[in-house]
């Protein structure tokens, strides 16, 4: 099963960013997210993968396909983007390739450092009950920092949004 | 039930990591920087669920959840400004958005 979801998640994630419409990348990245909320139900972790789906499948992949379908845009990187490969382009688009490869191996040093750290326990503290105890108890202050900082994004995204002239 | 040890799902978390920051490295389109922004963040959330199930704590839950809660404001935020920069310029490349003021 984690080889099954793995791989839906990593060729999903591929394509997401190969895809030339912006509508093709968002549907895409729904299938990779539901692959990952398959490996979270392997994790034992029922909560976050029904999470997974309500909000980031359910509601933000909702916003970016109503943006994307709104701005009407789907071949936008025409003039720049096609001419030349990535890659091939000069300057700040070779560091940043050298910055990509530099993190991969950062990353396979450290997994190759960890290697053989870790077993799964035998039980596992995943109950909603215990979750929602441990987010108004331990976390509460971070739970409520969180609903100022939505507030803040609602009304930043609504005084960004806003028409020129509505002032 | 999980029969793939702790390092798969690490390894998974890192090559889907390197995939979002790829996308941000190569594309050209404001949306899908956004998109592979979002690809970096559910593969922290990932390790994060990987680390707490090893130990067997809710913890990594719920930094998921708070991740989640920071990513969706960053996409409306995001997505907000998106929306702003396309009715000045009628355009999603970056590359045009080079000037301080207009």
């Amino acid at each position: 099963m984690f080889y099954a979801f793995a791989a839906v998640a990593v060729i999903a994630s591929l394509l997401v960013i190969a895809q030339r419409n912006p509508i093709y990348s968002v549907l895409l990245l729904i299938a990779s997210f539901g692959a990952l909320s398959g490996l979270y139900v392997l994790l034992e972790a029922p909560f976050v993968a029904v999470i997974q789906i309500i909000v980031y499948a359910g509601a933000i992949m909702v916003l970016f396909l109503f943006v994307v379908m709104l701005l009407n845009a789907p071949h936008e990187d025409t003039d720049f983007d096609e001419r030349t490969h990535p890659l091939l382009r000069p300057g700040p688009m070779r560091l940043g390739g050298l910055l990509a490869v530099a993190l991969v191996l950062e990353l396979i040093w450290a997994l190759s450092v960890g290697a053989g750290a870790g077993r799964f326990g035998i039980g596992a503290a995943t109950s909603v009950a215990a979750i929602g105890r441990m987010l108004f108890t331990d976390y509460a202050f971070a739970f409520e920092v969180t609903s100022v900082l939505i507030l803040v994004a609602m009304v930043g995204a609504v005084v960004l949004a806003r028409k020129e002239g509505a002032r | 039930m999980t029969s793939a040890p702790l390092e798969y799902y690490l390894m998974l978390s890192a090559v889907l990591f390197c995939i979002g920051t790829a996308g941000v490295f190569v594309r050209r389109n404001l949306i899908t920087i956004l998109l592979s922004i979002e690809i970096m963040l559910n593969a922290v959330n990932l390790a994060f669920v990987a680390f707490g199930r090893m130990h067997g704590r809710a913890d990594g839950q719920i930094i998921v959840f708070f991740v989640m809660t920071v990513a969706a404001a960053e996409a409306a935020v995001g997505l907000a400004i998106i929306i702003s920069l396309f009715r000045h310029r009628e355009s999603l490349n970056p590359d045009s958005f080079t000037e301080l003021k207009w």
